[in-house]
Parts: structure tokens; sequence; C-alpha cells
């Protein structure tokens, strides 16, 4: 079984009287070390379908098992604790706390894990994806003592410190320029090909998609384009 | 998420932002301080009534001889003589309720200076600790008497202003000769004004000497006088050599005994008695264990078995101390409510900038949840920082509050008076107002989606 598999999933946001279908049945599956970008234009349901998989969001109908499991009628604190453990989450403006430093930042999703390590063996761990990212003498900074380029990888440190099985990136690169987004994009490449996490990447620059192994088309609530499951990336 | 990473996190947050977290303790801040002064000014000021009331005499215990009883006939009390000098100071070296006693021997005759007489309402021997128990010891001029003249039975006195203007036309008596049943006494002092007890008696209408030179010398004659039988015994103690000098003595209507009849019917030997014996407790509240305390010693010291009725009576100033204790309890309820307005008031201060903060830190919330926080951390997390915020408030509180009725104190001279119990009661006040009001918007913060609040801006 896939990693993430996704049946007839429909969702319908009620706005008073009126029901706005927004997904109309997608299914998707995506295996285990995959890197796949997710494009669609904005009001295409992207954004509402990274939520369901990300287990922010409940789909109206449809089955969503992930990793074995079927997770679409859980409820709010057992979907964070799911969150907590299988899904790291990167986001287009960062979402570093204000006034931490990146050490605090990257161990802050610790605080809601269970596996009660120490807070030596916290701070080693953090300070390791620190050093992963490039920013081993950076620890203490604050964000606002840091560049663009340097917070989202803060993002990245953090959204890796439960061992993660999928990486959700939302437009990762919206606010970094060019080259730096090169950069990030590298890293994530290499996450996946090195450390086998799987990616979804939302974006609508088919420039940063062509990263990915795979890109999906959304459009109108419907998978437009799947150009089928290729196997995972082994080149470098 | 454990209690230890919940404190850290709350701790983190309000550090990220000090101004503001001074700035919303700031209300309790002011709550508590308002408790803890306003307690101790009010503990101060019940104090001082205390005082005030005490020098009404709320604290005075009168001993009364108790009553006679003779064929049938009660004679009322004071009728007995059963309590002696020796009871006054044994109640004064045995009773630790008891601040001070004073023995009384009354009596009521005339005083003579020059052409002019009067007769006072009061007229008592006593010791110098009589002024002490009325709390009258700061005297108009002149000075009290000393226990070496109460032992040495000297002829002195000190007046009240009433005596002033009624025997001297209110010159100074100081240093003046009264004459008392023909016992020159010479005034050594004058009482400062008191003015008329609650019952509407002249306070100041009063002579106070000591009570041997009163007993010994002024009541004997008396006695001898009230009853005939006594006629000896009476004329055997009259040291006043002066007494046969004007003819205001009654005349014995029955001739001297002579010395056989004596022998036949000897007197029997009585004891120095005392007609009451004034006391005050340490204070209202040691009242009862005053009483208790001079019932057990005089039941003793008066070889009274456990089936007899006292021989005495212990009356006590219950109104006064009744309205005493209400007036302190009502100063001290008054102004906790006031100081309790205060504290609510910082609480809903506490309560507007957490509902301030929570949307602020919409986002940051979002990421949490995202990060895999569930609302129970969210909660725990807003609760623990507003209540955080309270303790700190409080402690803060409690140094100013102490500061400030330490300034009040030596600045403008109230009495206040240190309490735990307001200590206590603040802390364990703030940190309820803390969970009652940091409640709400912890709870909103908690139900956030954390879809829309990452999305916030």
């Amino acid at each position: 079984m896939d990693l993430i598999e996704l049946r007839d999933i429909q969702k319908t946001y009620h706005l008073g009287e009126v029901d706005v279908p927004v997904l109309m049945g997608v299914s998707l599956s995506v295996s285990k070390g995959e890197f796949m970008a997710l494009m669609g234009a904005s009001g295409s349901g992207k954004s509402t379908l990274m939520n369901i998989v990300g287990c922010l969001d409940h789909p109206t109908s449809g089955e969503y098992w992930l990793d074995g499991g079927e997770i679409s009628r859980l409820n709010a604190a057992e979907q964070a604790r799911l969150r907590n453990r299988m899904v790291g989450f990167v986001f287009q403006t960062f979402n570093l706390l204000p006034r931490t430093s990146a050490l605090e930042n990257v161990m802050m999703p610790l605080n809601y894990a269970r596996d009660n390590l120490t807070e030596h063996q916290k701070r080693e761990r953090a300070v390791a994806l620190l050093e992963r990212v490039g920013l081993a003498d950076r620890i203490d900074h604050l964000p606002s003592q840091l560049s663009g380029g340097q917070q989202q990888r803060v993002a990245i440190a953090r959204s890796l410190i439960n061992h993660p099985q999928v990486l959700l990136a939302d437009e990762p690169t919206g606010n970094l320029d060019s080259r730096t987004s090169e950069e990030i994009l590298q890293m994530f490449q290499q996450l996946n090909s090195t450390d086998g996490i799987t990616i979804i990447l939302v974006t609508h620059d088919p420039g940063i998609a062509q990263h990915a192994g795979r890109t999906v088309y959304i459009k109108d609530g419907l998978i437009a384009k799947n150009p089928g499951r290729l196997e995972p990336r082994n080149d470098t | 998420m454990n209690w230890y990473g919940t404190l850290k996190t709350a701790l983190n947050a309000l550090r990220r932002n000090v101004m503001r977290t001074l700035l919303t303790t700031l209300g309790i801040v002011i709550g508590v301080a308002a408790v803890i002064t306003m307690t101790e000014i009010g503990n101060g000021a019940s104090i001082a009534i205390q005082r005030t009331m005490a020098s009404m005499g709320a604290n005075t215990l009168v001993i009364i001889p108790g009553a006679a009883n003779t064929g049938g006939i009660n004679f009322g009390f004071g009728s007995m003589m059963t309590l002696t000098p020796q009871d006054a100071d044994a109640i004064s070296r045995e009773c630790p309720s008891v601040r001070n006693v004073a023995p009384i021997v009354r009596a009521r005759t005339q005083l003579v200076f020059g052409n002019r007489n009067y007769v006072p309402t009061y007229l008592y021997g006593t010791t110098p600790s009589f002024l002490d128990i009325r709390e009258w010891t700061d005297l108009d001029s002149g000075e009290m008497f000393t226990d070496h003249d109460v032992r040495n039975a000297n002829k002195i006195c000190i007046v009240g202003q009433t005596i002033v203007r009624q025997l001297f036309g209110g010159e100074s008596p100081v240093g003046k000769e009264i004459r008392i049943r023909n016992v020159a006494f010479k005034v050594i002092g004058v009482l400062r004004s008191k003015g008329a007890n609650m019952m509407g008696m002249d306070q100041d209408d009063i002579l106070l000497a000591p009570w041997t030179t009163i007993k010994y010398r002024v009541v004997a004659t008396s006695l001898s006088a009230s009853n005939q039988s006594n006629t000896n015994t009476a004329n055997t103690n009259d040291v006043t050599s002066l007494s046969q000098l004007y003819p205001n003595l009654q005349q014995n209507l029955y001739p001297a005994a002579s010395a056989t009849e004596q022998a036949d019917t000897p007197k029997p030997i009585r004891f120095t008695n005392v007609d009451q014996i004034l006391t005050a407790a340490r204070s209202a509240v040691q009242i009862p264990s005053a009483i208790h305390e001079m019932t057990m010693l005089l039941r003793e010291n008066h070889h009274l078995p456990p089936s007899d009725p006292d021989d005495f009576i212990i009356r006590d100033m219950t109104e006064i101390t009744k309205s005493m204790t209400s007036t302190t309890e009502m100063i001290t309820k008054l102004l906790l409510c006031v100081a309790m307005i205060s504290l609510v008031v910082g609480g809903i201060g506490i309560m507007n900038i957490m509902l301030v903060s929570v949307t602020e830190r919409t986002r940051e919330i979002g990421l949490r949840m995202a990060v895999g926080a569930e609302p129970g951390d969210i909660l725990r997390q807003f609760l623990t920082e507003a209540v955080v915020l309270c303790l700190i408030g409080g402690t803060m509180g409690i140094i100013l509050g102490r500061g400030a009725s330490y300034v009040i104190t030596t600045v403008l001279h109230w009495p206040t008076a240190a309490s735990i119990s307001a200590i206590v009661v603040s802390v364990v006040v703030s940190a309820s107002v803390g969970v009652i009001f940091g409640f709400y918007p912890a709870w909103k913060a908690s139900r956030l989606d954390p879809i829309d609040a990452l999305r916030y801006e």
C-alpha cells in the first residue's frame, strides 16, 4: 500500500446558505520516498487538498489512508498527534516564532511530542539538524537576524525534528529570490534522495515543479493531469 | 506536553514582550498592593480602636463580693466581706491574662475645704494601678500617689475636675489640704477631665487616695458609726487624733463595753476586706480567660468546696466589648471589599490583554497546532501564562503593599500592622484571578482552526 492514498475526496465549504464545492472527487496516491509537485492556479483547490493531506482538515466525503490507516474521521487532538509524528510543514512565510532563537524554534515541535526526550537530547537533535541545513553558526540568532533563505532553512530543520514520513511544502520559495530558491529546492531533493522522505511541494511555478519527480496538476477541484507514478529518483 | 514544558513555553512567551507583560501585571500589582495595604491599615485602625475602647473601660473586669444571705434575707451583692487586698496581689501574681489589678475601698462622706463642703460621687481608696486600668494615667497637674504612700497609709489624695470646680472654685488644688471626716488630706494631683460615662455618671466627680488611708483612717470610723456593736473595735482602730475636734461624729447610743464584757464576748478577728477589685484584661479576646483564671484563683484562695457557689461575682463590659468586636469586623470587611474590587479590575485587565495577545499571536497558535499541539496544550499554555502573570503581579504587589504601608507608618504616622493572612490570601486570590480571567482567552485560543490561524494576517 502507498504511503498516501486519497480515494474520491470531496470537500464542500458551507458559506451561509450557499454550498461551495472545492474538491469534487480527488483520488491520488503517493508512494513512500516520492518527490511530488502539486500545481494549480489559485482557487483550484490545491491548498484545500494540502490541508487534507496534512491532517489539518477533514474531507466532506472520501477516504484518506495515511501509512495504512484511515484517518479522515479523527478528532482534533488525534489529528494533532498524527501531524506531530508523521508530517512536517514548510510554509511560504516561514512562520518562525519571533524573538525566539533558531535553536528554540527548531526544538519547539518536540515540546508536543510524546517520546519523552531529555532536554539535552532535544538540544542535540536540533543542533544536528541546524548543522545539516548549514546554520551551525547561527544557532542562537533570532529570526530577525537571519536572511529569508536562512529563515526557511530553520523552518525546514523544524519540520524534520520529529523524523516525519511526509514533508509538505506550501510555496516554500514564494518569498525568496531565485538563487536562494534553488538552494532550498536542492535541499529538498537531497532530503528526498538521501533520507527517503516523501515530499509534496505545492507551487504555481512550473520552473520549480520540474525539480520534483512527478507533477500533478489540479484544476477546478479535480486532478487535471497526472503523469502517473514514477519510480523514486535515484539520480542525484 | 508536561508541566515543565508548558511553564517554559509560557515564560518564553512572556519574556518575548517584557514591557507588555509588566503593563499587564500592573492591574494585579495594584490590586494586591491595595489588599495588603488596606488590610494592614485596617489592622492598625482596629488596634487603635481597641485602644480607644479600652480607655472607655472595655477590658475592665470588676470583682464584687457575693451577696450575704442570712435567715432567708438576701443583702445584695457586696454585702459579704470576702475580698481582701491579698486576693488582689494573688491575681496580679498568678493570672497571666490580667494586665493590672487595683483593690478599691469605697466611702461616701463629706469633703471640707475652707468654708466649702462637698460630697463626691466616687471616693475611692485604691493603688496607683487604678489609673492604668482606667487608662487615665496622664494627669492634668501634680502627680499620682505611689505604692510607698499606700504602704504608709499617707494622707494624700488626687481629685477630679468636678471637685476642683465645686470645692476650690476652679483654683489649682495642688498642695492644699482638704478634710475627709476630720482627717486632713493633702491634694497632690488633679486628674484630666474624662466626662460622663455611658450611664451618665460624672467620672470627674472623684477623689482617689491610698486604700490603706481610706480603710484605716476614714471608713473605720464610719463603720463604727453605722454599727454600734463595733464601737470598741472601731475605737481601738481609730488613730485619728483629731477625731473629736468637731462634733460631727454620731454619738454612741450605747455605753462602751467594759473589759470584762469584751473578754466574755470576743469579737472575731476579721481580716481586712476591700469593697471591690478592679482588674483589666490584656486585650478584649483575653477577657474570657481572665475571668476563668480569676474565678479559679479566688475559689481556691477562699477555700470554697466545689459544691459551694462563688462568694464573689466578676462583671465584664459585655456591651462595649460587643460593639468593639463588631466595629473592628466591619472595618476589616469594608476594606477587604474595596481591595477585592481592585483585584477584579486587575483581573479584567489581564483578560483584555490576554485576548489581544491571542489575536496577535494567531499565527503562532496556528503554527503550534500544525506541528502537533493539541487544543489542550494551547489551552494550558495560555492559562499558564495568565497565572504566571498574576503570580508575578502578586509578588510585586506584596512588595509594593508592604512598602506602601511602611511609608504610611513612617510619613503619616498611621498605625499599621503586618498581616500574614493578607499575604497568603492575595497570593491565592491572584492565582485564582489568573485562572478565572485567563480561561476565556485560553479557551478561545484552543478553539482556533489551525488552517485559518496559519493564514491570519
